[in-house]
C-alpha cells in the first residue's frame, strides 16, 4: 500500500485555499441525514462536535469522563500560538509555520504545519467572541508573551490556566448544541473498538461505565479525538485515566501508527518523591524565563542548596549555550538534565532532579514581582513538596508529557481507514519529532473548529447518509470479541493489581525508550515487553464483574492495550538510526552531544501496519519533501 | 504513620450505603491523599475485597472531578485546594479520617464516592454561553475588554464545577456555581447581547434540576477551592431581578 498523504498542488500559501475549493459540499438540506460519532471531548473533539452539529449534522459524542469539561485539555497551563504579530515583533504565519517545522527537526508536513499557521489567527477570534477571559493589556488588547524559546511573542494566555479556559470556550459551544439536540452526549462511556462494514469505519463499541452495558453505535462516519497516550509510562503529566485505547484499538483495525517512538518528555516538573507515587506535574515552562538551571560542580555534593556557594554552582544550561542559556528547546533542556544527573551532579533525595533557582530575579524584581508573575505555580509547588520555592530553589526533572506520534492521517485528517477521522494529539500531524510549547492547544483547535467541519464533508458527500445500522457487517462479532475480552481479564485472577505490572512497563520504557536510547536497550525491551505482556495475562488481578462501575476493569483494559503500543515504541524507535527532537539516539550524536538526524536515509514517517497479534507491525514509509524551507541543524549556543 | 479511615460504601445508587473502617498503615507525608487510597485499594485488590471507587482525574486541581467530603469538610481540611492537591502532611499519626462523598438531591450517589454531577451540564446547556457559530467572528481586538474587567471576569471563570459548594451548602444550592458563570459573561461586552436571558435560563435550569434555594450562609465561598467570591452571588442576584423586571 502506497501512503497517500493527498497533499493539494500549488504554492504553499495556496494550497488550503484551493483544497477548501475542490472539495466537495454536502447540501445543506442534506446534512440532517448523516451521523457522525465522535469519540473524546477534550478541546479538539468538542470544538469538532459543536462546528459540525451548528452546520446541521447529528453528532453522537462519547466520553469516558463525566463531562466534556473533565477532559485533559483542562489542565493546560502556558498558552495558545498564533501569528497575529499584535506585538509588532515581525511574527507571520510564515515565521509560525517555520519556527514549527523546525522545532518539530523536519520529522512533519510542510503542508500541514502552513495550514495549522495559517488558521491560527481564527482560532483566537473564535475564542475571544465565545468569550475566553485572555490576559489583556491596560488598554483592553491582548497581551502576548513569549513561550518555549520563542523569539516573538505569539503565546496568547489566561493566567496559568489557558487548558481550562479554551476547553470551557469549546464546552459552551458543546452545550449549546446539546440543547440544540443536534450533539448527543453519552457521559461515563469508553469506546472499545470500532466497527467496519465494507471497510469503512461505521460505528464503535461502548461500555457504559457506570452499569457496564456494551453497545453498539452507527454513523456514516466515526471521528477520534482521544487525547495522546504519555501514561504508556505510566507516570506523565497527563490525568490519570488517559490513555490509548481508542487508537490503539482503531490500530489493530487497519489504522496505520505513525512516529509512535516520538514523545515529548518536559524539562520542568516535579521530581519524584517515592514509589507510591501517582502521577507527575508540571512546572510551567514559563518559569525559565526568570528562573535558573544549576547543578552542583562537585558530584554527590549533599549540602543544602543555599549552602552551595556562586563559584561551585554549574549553570550548565548558560554554560553549553551561551545564547539560548535556560530558554533551549524542551528536548534539549531535558536531556542535559538527565546528563547531569547521570554524571552525578543530581540533587536532592534521589538524585534524580537539578535546581531551578530564582534567587536573582527576587533580588532583581523583589519577591513581589515574582509573587505576581508565579504565585499560583510557587504555591503548587509548595503544596505538592512541602518546601518554599521563595526561600529554597525548585528542584526539578524532566517528566513524559506529549506524545507527538498517532494514528497516520493524510491532509484531511483522515486516516488509512476511510471514514475514521483522527484530531488533536491523538493523531500524529503537526508537531514531527518535538512539540513546541503552545502550540497543542492550537492545533487541536484547529482541528476541531477549522478543518475537520470542511475535509470530513468531501468524504460524507461521496457516500449517501444514514445507510448504516448496528445489525449490519461486523456489529455483532466485534461485540462479542469486546465481551470476550472483558471476560478474560476478569478470569485471569492472578496476584498482581493492574496498577503493579503498569509501573513495571512504565520502567521498562523510561529506562530504555525515554529520554535517551540505543540500540542495546531498546532491543532489551522488545524481549522485555513481550514478557511482561505475558506477565499481565498470567498475573492480572481484576476484581468485581463487568456489570458494575469498576474502575480496576477499565484501568486493565488500558494497560493490556498499553502492553502493545509499548513495543512498537521500541520497534519503532530502534528503527530510526537518527537522533531528532523528543528522540535522541546515543549513538547518533555530534562531538558535543547534539542530536545527529540522518536527512538522508530519515526524512520520513514511520507509519505501522498491525499485522496480527504477535506478529511484527510492517513498517510504511511516507516520504517528507521540503520545498520551502532548508533543512538545517538546529543550534541553539 | 498510620491512619484509620471511615469511608462511605455504597454498591450503586439504589443501594443503602453505610461507613466501613480500615486501618492504613505506611502512610508517608509527602503522600497525596489519593496515593493514600491507591496504596490502600492495591492492598483491598490483592486481599479479593473490592477497592473502594472514588472520582479523581487530573490530580493537580484543575479538572474538577474529585471531591470528597473529609472530616465534615468539602475537599478536606484545608482551604482553597481540590481534594488531590491535599497532602497527608495535613494530618497526623493515629488520626481517624471520615471520607463521605458529596451529599446532594441533584447529585445521586453512583457508587461508594462518586456522584453523578451531569446536573451541572443540564443548567450549562440552558444559557452558560455566548451564541456565536464556529466562523465568522471579528478580529479579537475589535472587542476591547478594560484589564479590571477581563480579570474579575477570569476569577469567575476560574470556577472548576466541581460542586463543593453544593455539598457544603445546607439546602443544596448551586448559586455560586450558576453565579460565576452568569458573572463571567456579564462582564464582558461579548455576553451583552444575552445577558437577561442567561440569567433568568439558568436559575430556572438551576431549580429545575433539584438544587435548593440560596439563603446567603456563605459556606460556599468558604469551600470553594477557587476561592470564587459571594460577589458573584450578589451580582447573579441583581442581574436576575434587572432581567425580571422586564
Ligand atoms: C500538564 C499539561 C500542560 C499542557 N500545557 C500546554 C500548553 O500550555 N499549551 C499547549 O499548546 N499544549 C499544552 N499541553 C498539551 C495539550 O494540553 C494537549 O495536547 C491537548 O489538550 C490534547 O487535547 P485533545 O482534545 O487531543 O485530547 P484530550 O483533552 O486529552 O481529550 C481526550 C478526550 O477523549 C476521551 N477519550 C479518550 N479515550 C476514550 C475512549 N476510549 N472512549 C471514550 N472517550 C475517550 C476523553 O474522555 C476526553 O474527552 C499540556 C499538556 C499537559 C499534560
Ligand atoms: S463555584 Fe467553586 S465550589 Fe462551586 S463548582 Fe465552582 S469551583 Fe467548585
Ligand atoms: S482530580 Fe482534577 S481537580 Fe482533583
Amino acid at each position: 500500500m502506497v501512503l497517500d498523504a493527498k497533499i493539494p498542488d500549488g504554492p504553499l500559501a495556496e494550497k488550503w485555499t484551493r483544497h477548501r475549493f475542490d472539495l466537495k459540499l454536502v447540501n445543506p438540506a442534506n446534512k440532517r441525514k448523516y451521523n457522525i460519532i465522535i469519540v473524546g471531548t477534550g478541546l479538539a473533539g468538542a470544538s469538532a462536535a459543536a462546528s459540525l452539529a451548528e452546520l446541521g449534522y447529528n453528532v453522537n459524542t462519547f466520553s469516558y469522563h463525566e463531562s466534556p469539561r473533565r477532559a485533559h485539555s483542562i489542565a493546560a497551563q502556558g498558552g495558545i500560538n498564533a501569528a497575529k504579530n499584535y506585538p509588532n515583533d515581525g511574527d507571520s504565519i510564515f515565521r509560525l509555520f517555520y519556527d514549527t517545522i523546525k522545532g518539530g527537526d523536519y520529522r512533519s508536513r510542510e503542508a500541514n504545519v502552513y495550514r495549522l499557521a495559517e488558521v491560527s489567527n481564527a482560532i483566537i477570534d473564535q475564542c475571544v467572541a465565545q468569550g475566553v477571559p485572555f490576559a489583556r493589556e491596560y488598554g483592553g488588547l491582548l497581551d502576548n508573551r513569549s513561550f518555549g524559546g520563542a523569539q516573538v511573542s505569539r503565546t496568547f494566555y489566561a493566567r496559568g490556566q489557558t487548558g481550562q479556559q479554551l476547553l470551557l470556550g469549546a464546552y459552551s459551544a458543546f452545550v449549546r448544541q446539546m440543547k440544540s439536540g443536534k450533539v448527543k452526549f453519552h457521559p461515563r462511556h469508553e469506546m472499545l473498538d470500532l466497527v467496519l462494514v465494507d471497510g469503512h469505519a461505521k460505528g464503535i463499541i461502548t461500555r457504559n461505565l457506570v452499569t457496564g452495558e456494551i453497545r453498539s453505535h452507527a454513523a456514516d462516519a466515526v471521528i477520534l479525538a482521544t487525547g495522546g497516550y504519555g501514561n504508556v509510562f505510566f507516570l506523565s503529566t497527563n490525568a490519570m485515566a488517559s490513555n490509548a485505547t481508542a487508537i490503539w484499538r482503531a490500530h489493530k483495525k487497519g489504522a496505520f501508527f505513525a512516529n509512535p517512538c516520538f514523545t515529548q518528555i518536559h524539562p520542568t516538573c516535579i521530581p519524584l518523591s517515592s514509589d507510591h507515587q501517582s502521577k507527575l506535574t508540571l512546572m510551567s515552562e514559563s518559569l525559565r524565563n526568570d528562573g535558573r538551571v544549576w547543578v552542583p560542580k562537585k558530584k554527590g555534593d549533599s549540602r543544602s542548596p543555599n549552602d552551595i556557594p556562586e563559584e561551585e554552582r554549574d549553570y550548565y544550561l548558560e554554560r553549553i549555550y551561551p545564547s539560548f542559556g535556560n530558554l533551549v528547546p524542551r528536548d534539549v533542556a531535558s536531556r542535559r538534565a538527565k546528563e547531569m544527573c547521570d554524571t552525578g551532579h543530581g540533587v536532592g533525595p534521589t538524585g534524580l532532579a537539578v535546581y531551578l533557582d530564582f534567587k536573582d530575579v527576587i533580588a532583581r524584581n523583589g519577591k513581589q514581582w515574582v509573587a505576581d508573575k508565579y504565585g499560583n505555580l510557587f504555591d503548587m509547588y509548595k503544596q505538592i513538596t512541602g518546601e518554599n520555592p521563595y526561600d529554597v530553589p525548585m528542584r526539578i526533572y524532566p517528566a513524559v508529557h506529549y506524545t507527538m506520534g498517532g494514528l497516520w492521517v493524510d491532509y484531511n485528517l483522515m486516516s488509512t481507514i476511510p471514514g475514521l477521522f483522527v484530531l488533536g494529539e491523538a493523531n500524529f500531524s503537526d508537531h514531527g519529532a518535538n512539540r513546541l510549547g503552545a502550540s497543542a492547544l492550537m492545533q487541536g483547535l484547529a482541528d476541531g473548529y477549522f478543518i475537520i467541519p470542511y475535509t470530513i464533508g468531501d468524504y460524507l458527500a461521496k457516500h449517501p447518509g444514514g445507510g448504516t445500522d448496528t445489525n449490519q457487517g461486523s456489529f455483532k462479532t466485534t461485540t462479542q470479541e469486546v465481551e470476550e475480552k472483558l471476560n478474560q481479564l476478569l478470569a485471569v485472577d492472578g496476584s498482581q493489581t493492574v496498577d503493579e505490572i503498569h509501573k513495571k512497563l512504565g520502567h521498562i520504557l523510561w529506562e530504555y525508550v525515554g529520554m535517551a536510547r540505543n540500540r542495546e536497550g531498546l532491543e532489551k525491551a522488545l524481549k522485555l515487553i513481550p514478557q511482561l505482556r505475558e506477565t499481565f495475562w498470567k498475573e492480572v488481578k481484576v476484581p468485581g464483574t463487568v456489570n458494575e462501575l469498576n474502575p480496576e476493569l477499565e484501568k486493565a483494559g488500558r494497560v493490556a492495550d498499553f502492553l502493545e503500543l509499548g513495543e512498537l515504541m521500541a520497534r519503532d524507535a530502534l528503527h530510526r538510526e537518527e537522533s531528532c527532537g523528543g528522540h535522541f539516539r546515543e549513538e547518533y550524536q555530534t562531538e558535543e552531544n547534539e542530536a545527529l538526524r540522518n536527512d538522508e536515509q530519515f526524512t520520513y514517517v514511520a507509519a505501522w501496519e498491525f499485522r496480527g497479534p504477535g506478529e511484527p507491525a510492517k513498517l510504511h514509509k511516507e516520504d517528507l519533501i521540503f520545498e520551502n524551507v532548508e533543512l538545517t541543524t538546529r543550534s541553539y549556543k | 504513620m498510620q491512619v484509620f479511615l471511615k469511608v462511605w460504601r455504597q454498591a450503586d445508587a439504589k443501594s443503602e450505603g453505610q461507613f466501613v473502617t480500615y486501618t492504613v498503615e505506611n502512610v508517608t507525608e509527602d503522600m497525596s491523599f489519593f496515593e493514600m487510597l491507591d496504596m490502600l485499594n492495591n492492598q483491598l485488590v490483592l486481599k479479593g475485597e473490592e477497592p473502594i471507587a472514588f472520582d479523581h482525574d487530573c490530580r493537580e486541581g484543575i479538572c474538577g472531578t474529585c471531591g470528597l467530603f473529609i472530616n465534615g469538610r468539602a475537599h478536606g481540611p484545608l482551604r482553597g485546594i481540590t481534594t488531590c492537591q491535599l497532602h497527608m502532611r495535613s494530618f497526623n499519626d493515629g488520626d481517624s479520617i471520615v471520607v463521605e462523598p458529596w451529599r446532594a438531591e441533584a447529585f445521586p450517589v453512583i457508587k461508594d464516592l462518586i456522584v453523578d454531577r451531569t446536573a451541572f451540564d443540564r443548567i450549562m446547556s440552558a444559557g452558560g454561553y455566548i451564541s456565536v457559530n464556529t466562523g465568522g467572528v471579528p478580529d479579537a481586538n475589535t472587542i476591547p475588554v478594560p484589564k479590571p474587567k477581563a480579570d474579575e471576569a477570569f476569577d469567575a471563570a476560574a470556577c472548576i464545577g466541581c460542586g463543593a459548594c453544593v455539598a457544603t451548602c445546607k439546602n443544596s444550592s448551586a448559586m455560586l456555581f450558576v453565579a460565576a458563570k452568569v458573572s463571567h459573561l456579564a462582564l464582558l461586552p461579548q455576553g451583552q447581547v444575552e445577558r437577561k436571558q442567561r440569567a433568568l435560563n439558568l436559575i430556572a435550569a438551576m431549580d429545575m434540576e433539584g438544587f435548593g434555594a440560596c439563603t446567603n450562609t456563605g459556606a460556599c465561598e468558604i469551600e470553594c477551592p477557587k476561592e470564587i467570591s459571594l460577589v458573584h452571588i450578589a451580582r447573579l442576584n441583581r442581574e436576575f431581578l434587572k432581567a425580571s423586571l422586564i
